[in-house]
């Protein structure tokens, strides 16, 4: 892991949200996509299915030519613990109506206070349970 | 077009967070672990990403709709409540605990890794949770 191959990275994260907002308008943000991708209004559900399909699909790709780049916690955290982590996150982004993409890349982009606060409050709340927690 | 666009955003999103390594766990607990070895990558991705994404918007801001849609559909509330709060710090603890939020985990889900399936299920549920409450608590008033 190294800085200029994170910062390659987050370019190559930015112009997948910018193909969304430049060609369809709407926002990449994954808990808003992943959320209502079956709970809501129909006429977008088709996009979002099909993000989702992508997004499946270029980490089958990535995992394809740099395997190395996928790899579980070397902390191996319990199954409880994932069941706990992933039922936050998975309500947590929900009622703070986003996560990293939706608050930290795209609301932070357009200057937004409150994805500003959402991204702050996580990044905080994450760095106390990872001292608390590890 | 509209729904290729989508396909090719997500793909490439998915290839960005591969390359960043937000795929590999240890280096958003890495990231987060200010008090102890941290490592600053996520700052770069994400300032990456946010530079990239607000540049386009600059150069295309003159775009009275997107190419393929009658209009966007951008988030336009500002106001900072508790379930903003409350909602980020729960992710937060979240993504502190297993090192993974939606967008890396639902990437990584062709490693069939058990980790990251017992994530997204638990994370599939929490998103369910939150609509039937939401919707419970809308009859309600």
């Amino acid at each position: 892991m190294n800085y200029l191959l994170a910062l390659l990275g987050g370019v190559v994260i930015g112009l997948g949200a910018a193909t969304l907002h430049v060609l369809i308008g709407r926002v990449a943000g994954i808990s808003g996509i992943a959320g209502r991708v079956l709970s809501s209004d129909p006429s977008e559900r088709d996009w979002r299915s099909v993000f989702l399909i992508g997004l499946v699909f270029g980490g089958a790709l990535m995992l394809f030519i740099a395997p190395g780049q996928f790899s579980t916690a070397t902390s191996s955290p319990s199954t409880l613990r994932l069941i706990l982590a992933g039922l936050l996150v998975g309500f947590g982004t929900r009622l703070s109506c986003g996560c990293t993409s939706g608050h930290g890349v795209c609301g932070i982009s357009r200057f937004s206070p409150r994805s500003l606060i959402a991204t702050l409050t996580f990044i905080s709340a994450g760095a106390i349970t990872v001292a608390l927690a590890s | 077009m509209r729904l290729t666009s989508s396909f090719i955003a997500g793909t490439l999103f998915a290839i960005g967070l591969a390359i960043a390594g937000m795929t590999e766990p240890d280096n958003i607990i890495g990231f987060l672990d200010f008090f102890g070895d941290w490592k600053a990558e996520l700052m770069f991705v994400m300032g990456g990403a946010v530079a990239t994404l607000a540049v386009v918007k600059r150069l295309t801001a003159s775009q009275r709709h997107p190419v393929f849609d009658v209009k966007f559909r951008i988030p336009t509330r500002r106001d900072v409540n508790p379930a903003l709060l409350g909602g980020a710090a729960m992710f937060g603890i979240g993504w502190g605990l297993g090192g993974l939020c939606p967008g890396p985990a639902i990437a990584s889900l062709a490693t069939f890794e058990p980790d990251v399936l017992i994530f997204i299920a638990a994370m599939a549920l929490g998103m369910t949770a939150h609509t039937k409450l939401e919707r419970h608590l809308e009859k309600g008033n």
